[in-house]
């Protein structure tokens, strides 16, 4: 099963002309995903690694049967790219652009919840489903298919907790990155969610970091309707007040945001917590044996 | 991007919210050149809070006093940072008086105005002991905020008669303020009732920087350090601490948890600093030389977990340049072989598992 994306997933590609829009629609060709279209203004009828490119999202879905979007577009440029990928009811939009000003994600996120779509980011690495699909810039070769479904804010450090993982012989079903950007399509809740509801998912890594309240939400919907064993890290417990830690989303705002609180909160409601990244499959198996 | 309060309150001006007469100085002396009525307020202009604490803000009857009083705030420092500049208002009669803000609510992915009748006084505080006292409306991001959802927060907090309507045109001007500036949080506590009209005594305005690009004539404000200021220029995020293991790594997750790793046995991260994906040598050079500047650094602990970002290419920065105290490697992911072997030709350790790693950059750093 997997969620938000598998290998019936045809997945667009906007601003695959672009340096890392082309370099990533090759690695995801590579991991088996199912590149149909990329677009760029103005490059209609040309092609980036054997995928035909078109001018606009509309010709692009109705001449290749595209059904999800990534987001290579620079960041002035993303909120239009994303409206226009939910005009064309694309879902996912995965946006993986930086820097993208706020006002902007709040518009797209609002038009994605009236068109009924899911958007993935900003500022992520996108989703992978080992085996099926993947759609952004996660390293191809950390994966391996199990049950352990993994939802962050961070890229790399899904990545190191991945690769922990694969290593320590528990695949994944997805893994999700939901950006680091304050305000963000997918919620750390609704993925949870997701993954309760996904056969293939036995247990659920949440990695979560300073700023916002979404691991509080997290913790609220885990304790009311989780029953599979979920294991979780926040990064970040160091971080002073008041400073933006790299994500524009990982700053502690007064008494919002801190590590402890999100910590306090996911073990009230029975979440098992590591103090360090690399202990997540030490925790998974004791989780999955209890 | 913070501005100051002057700063705001020449915004705020633009778009008719009515302030205080006032004009800034940065020498006592200037209080001469000024033409204010007296008594006057001097306020430090920091972008700090808590400056009224730190006697940061004064009251003056006269000339003189005024002149005396800006020689105390001039130069003192508050939180760290040193006051350069002053504010200087005629002093205005206060009664009662109001909070009221628009803001990014994260939670909610909308906007959100917040007013309260308990203004002039920390919000996170009001929000905490008495929230009754805390009116709440999120904007919907297709409509907008009209001037019927501001006499109704008005309502809410009690204005009628001409207040009222002052209260709602404020409240408009300032959701201008906040979508047309790309605005973080724009903010008036206290929002206060003098003598007749309604009154911005106090402003704040943070400019999201990620949005300063299409926002032209915005001042620099920087309350960044020297480190932080040359990170910056070369895209590079940093953060500067008051340790002495100076950290470089890819990710601002992984980051954050090398910090927390560094804490954990024992040691205190003297930095943040996130090279960004895809860093090439030389962005990692430049990385190095930046965290190894600060003083007090007694070990390096580079944490790199390469997805788009090269093993090799990081590998040849740190061979390149050996840096000036001991350091600790941890090295895997993308081309990694090739990045260990040019690290292993220039006699350079790298470690695959971090939490060794950690462990013993914070043993060198004792």
């Amino acid at each position: 099963m997997a969620i938000l994306v598998d290998e019936r997933t045809r997945v667009l590609v906007q601003g695959a002309t672009g340096y890392q829009g082309e370099f990533h629609t090759r690695r995801m060709l590579e991991f088996g995903t199912k590149v149909v279209a990329g677009m760029t203004p103005g490059k209609g009828g040309t092609t980036v690694a054997g995928v035909p490119m078109f001018d606009t999202v509309a010709e692009a879905v109705a001449q290749t049967g595209a059904t999800a979007t990534c987001i290579f577009v620079p960041a002035r440029f993303a909120q239009d790219a994303a409206l226009e990928a939910i005009a064309s009811r694309l879902n996912p939009v995965v946006i993986i652009s930086e820097h993208i000003p706020v006002h902007d994600s709040i518009t797209v996120v609002a038009a994605a919840r009236a068109a009924g779509v899911r958007v993935i980011g900003p500022n992520g690495p996108g989703v992978t489903s080992p085996g099926r699909c993947k759609i952004g810039i996660m390293p191809n070769h950390l994966f391996s298919q199990g049950g352990v479904g993994l939802v962050s804010r961070s890229g790399t450090l899904t990545y190191e907790i991945v690769a922990g993982l694969t290593q320590a012989g528990l695949g994944q079903s997805t893994a999700l990155g939901l950006g680091g950007d304050p305000v963000v399509g997918l919620t750390f809740q609704e993925a949870v969610a997701l993954f309760n509801d996904d056969p293939q998912t036995e247990a659920i890594v949440l990695v979560g970091e300073i700023g916002g309240s979404a691991e509080e939400e997290a913790a609220r919907f885990i304790q009311a309707s989780v029953r599979k064993p979920v294991v979780g890290y926040i990064a970040g417990r160091t971080a002073p007040p008041g400073k933006r830690m790299g994500h524009a989303g990982a700053v502690i705002s007064g008494s919002e945001g801190t590590a402890q609180a999100k910590i306090t909160a996911l073990e009230a409601a029975g979440v098992r917590m590591v103090e360090l990244p690399g202990r997540v499959p030490q925790a998974l198996r004791a989780a999955l044996r209890a | 991007m913070k501005l100051h309060e002057y700063q705001a309150k020449e915004i705020f001006a633009s778009y008719g919210i009515p302030i205080q007469k006032g004009t800034v100085i940065d020498r006592p002396g200037q209080v001469d050149e000024i033409a204010l009525t007296y008594p006057v307020v001097l306020k430090a202009q920091v972008l700090v809070g808590g400056r009224g604490k730190a006697g940061g803000i004064k009251l003056a009857a006269t000339p003189a006093e005024a002149r005396e009083k800006a020689r105390q705030i001039l130069g003192i420092t508050i939180k760290g940072e040193t006051v350069r500049r002053l504010l200087v208002a005629e002093a205005a009669d206060i009664g009662a008086e109001y909070y009221l803000a628009f803001t990014v609510d994260r939670a909610a992915r909308r906007l959100v105005v917040i007013g309260s009748a308990a203004g002039g006084i920390d919000i996170e505080e009001v929000a905490r002991t008495t929230p009754e006292k805390i009116v709440k409306m999120h904007i919907d991001p297709f409509t907008g905020f009209y001037p019927y959802h501001a006499r109704e927060i008005g309502r809410k907090l009690g204005f009628d008669g001409k207040h009222l309507l002052q209260f709602t045109a404020i409240a408009h001007s300032l959701s201008r303020i906040c979508t047309e500036m790309d605005a973080e949080l724009v903010e008036i506590n206290p929002l206060a009732i003098a003598s007749t009209a309604l009154l911005a005594v106090d402003a704040k305005l943070i400019i999201d920087d990620n949005a300063t690009y299409r926002h032209d004539g915005l001042p620099r404000n920087e309350e960044l350090t020297e480190l932080e200021v040359a990170a910056k220029s070369q895209d590079l995020s940093y953060v500067e601490l008051d340790g002495d293991v100076a950290i470089i790594g890819n990710g601002a997750g992984l980051v954050m948890s090398t910090l927390d790793m560094i804490a954990h046995f024992g040691g205190r991260p003297a930095n943040f600093l996130d090279v960004g994906g895809g860093a090439t040598t030389e962005n990692m050079a430049h990385a190095m030389n930046i965290v190894l500047r600060k003083p007090g650094v007694r070990s390096l602990f580079i944490n790199i977990f390469g997805g788009i970002t090269r093993c090799d290419d990081i590998a040849h920065a740190i061979a390149s340049q050996p840096p000036s105290v001991p350091m600790v490697v941890r090295l895997t992911g993308t081309n990694e072989a090739e990045g260990r072997r040019i690290l292993n030709d220039a006699s350079i350790h790298a470690y695959l598992d971090p939490e060794a790693a950690a462990q013993e950059a914070v043993r060198l750093s004792a």
